[in-house]
């Protein structure tokens, strides 16, 4: 099972290490990551493999909610199947 | 693979345009749980609302969170009481009960306070009919629906004249709370039985056990799309509008089976609709605006709904493996900030919103009326809307608030997804009294010789 990482936001130092921070305290795999800074927007995507979570789904999805106090950052965790779903046929 | 467009694509469809699954919605059938002694049944009706719908919400917010898809609401719809309180007892009991459970169950909505009376009155259907402006006046969370009529039956008078005396008296017995009472009472004619959506779902006879329906949302997506096709022709935006049709139903459809299978329920259907909230964004009027309508309500709002309406289910029917409800675009003007203004400029009229009711999913919607309109106006309002679905094949509804104690050019205010809105003008001067009191049935219409 797969779900994607998104973060958009003001870029800032240490961004990637925090998420890969909780990826790694919570048994998550990075499958894939791709980055960009348009002007000084932050934007990430990130495949994380999830079927040995050391924790809940929800508790994964919170914990990378708030790495920055819930504030700059636009964080979501979502299931990949939305994707394949909506794109896919 | 996935394409980081896509999922860009996605993210902002949900956190720009408003997109999100209305609603899911639990339909079970109580028919097992009728007794001669009503209070029995209340409770059966409770303990087997409770049991089932027990995890609903619950579900529901583990589904939004593993998606990061937001569902608003979550609600259950209840095979007509009507059928229940035929087997005696006050109706009301059941109106009790039903919040009862709505409380435990945490829901958003009950709907199936009902009764189906296309064709006549059976024991039980007076006395629920009746019922309705006290229920929806001690509860908070209960819908009521009623089907006077249909293409095959044709239309029952005597139930419109009644239902135009229900709806009056449900607004004054609800005068305290802007008349809300009454945006909690819809009046159909060919209800269809899988409906998702309040105020009108309840749970067709049809049915099984116990099953999901989903109904889906997403006028700011559709709107947000035609925006990057400024110059197409009408070709062009159809295309355009089936295809995110397809895309919002998708996840409708991955929503419904996932629900499913949680809840260990058959899945229903999607409903492929559009439904506005009064938020900025979520508007079916301003997607009608957006095809190049300088304000809805002018002429060419028929014509451009239609086009809406069509694209809409054609995008939608492939997304899912099974689409039902009332399926298409809605037009209740308090909970759509696009009509809302239209309705405040006085450019769209009640007379247009009844034009566009032919060629849109449902009907007259969530219309406040003035205060001193008589029964029989309201009753004259259902039978030409009610006229329209009969002869067109389709489902058409009203839902009008009559705000006692306003007048035109006033405004209501329901709060929340019910919005707020002006008070429209109806045709007071001269009455269709004469008509109505006539009562009867309206026959059933020829199915041939269209013209």
């Amino acid at each position: 099972m797969k779900t994607v990482v998104s973060v958009i936001g003001k870029d800032s130092v240490g961004i990637i290490a925090k998420v890969s921070a909780v990826c790694a305290e919570c048994n998550a795999n990075i499958v894939d990551i791709t980055q960009s800074v348009l002007q000084d927007m932050f934007v990430m995507v990130m495949l994380t493999e999830i079927s040995s979570l050391n924790c809940s789904f929800a508790e994964f999805s919170d914990k990378m909610k708030n790495i920055d106090g819930g504030n700059a950052l636009d964080i979501r965790v979502m299931h990949e199947d939305i994707f394949n779903s909506m794109h896919r046929i | 693979m996935l394409n980081i467009n896509d999922i860009m694509e996605t993210i902002s469809m949900i956190s720009e345009e408003n997109l999100d699954i209305r609603t899911i919605t639990m339909g079970i059938s109580l028919l097992d749980c009728a007794d001669s002694d009503a209070k029995r049944s209340a409770e059966k009706v409770y303990d087997k609302i409770t049991r089932l719908a027990g995890n609903l919400v619950k579900t529901g917010e583990d589904i939004e969170k593993q998606y990061g898809i937001p569902i608003i609401n979550k609600r259950i719809s209840v095979t007509p009481i009507a059928l229940l309180a035929a087997a005696g007892g006050d109706p009301i009991i059941y109106a009790k009960a039903l919040q009862k459970a709505a409380d435990a169950t945490g829901v958003n909505f009950i709907g199936g306070y009902s009764a189906l009376v296309h064709k006549g009155f059976s024991a039980g259907d007076k006395a629920l009919i009746q019922s309705i402006p006290e229920a929806l006046s001690i509860t908070e969370n209960i819908c009521s629906s009623v089907n006077i009529g249909s293409t095959k039956s044709g239309i029952n008078m005597d139930a419109v004249k009644l239902m135009g005396e229900v709806v009056r008296e449900t607004a004054e017995k609800t005068a305290d709370r802007d008349c809300i009472g009454c945006a909690k009472l819809v009046v159909f004619c060919n209800a269809v039985e899988d409906n998702p959506f309040m105020a009108g779902a309840f749970h067709g006879i049809g049915e099984p056990d116990c099953v999901v329906h989903v109904g889906v949302s997403g006028p700011g997506v559709v709107q947000a799309a035609l925006k990057k096709c400024p110059d197409g022709d009408l070709g062009a935006l159809a295309e355009i509008i089936k295809r995110t049709a397809f895309k919002i139903t998708r996840m409708g459809q991955l929503v419904g089976t996932e629900a499913s299978k949680r809840l260990g329920v058959p899945f229903g259907i999607v409903d492929l609709s559009l439904a506005p909230t009064p938020a900025v964004g979520d508007s079916v009027a301003h997607i009608l605006e957006e095809m190049g309508l300088e304000t809805c309500g002018i002429h060419g709002t028929t014509a451009a709904l239609a086009l809406l309406n069509d694209a809409v289910k054609k995008g939608g029917v492939m997304a899912s493996s099974s689409v039902g409800g009332l399926s298409g675009a809605f037009i209740p003007v308090t909970e759509d900030a696009g009509m809302i203004n239209a309705a405040r400029s006085g450019e769209l009229l009640l007379e247009k919103l009844e034009a566009m009711t032919a060629v849109c999913s449902v009907g007259l919607d969530m219309i406040a009326i003035p205060g001193e309109t008589p029964a029989e106006v309201i009753s004259a309002i259902i039978a030409d809307e009610a006229a329209i679905g009969m002869v067109n094949s389709k489902t058409t509804a009203v839902r009008v608030i009559p705000a006692i104690g306003k007048k035109a050019g006033e405004e209501l205010n329901f709060g929340g997804l019910l919005g707020s809105g002006p008070i429209m003008n109806v045709h007071l001067n001269k009455s269709p009294k004469k008509f109505i009191d006539r009562a009867g049935r309206i026959p059933a219409p020829l199915q041939s010789l269209k013209n």
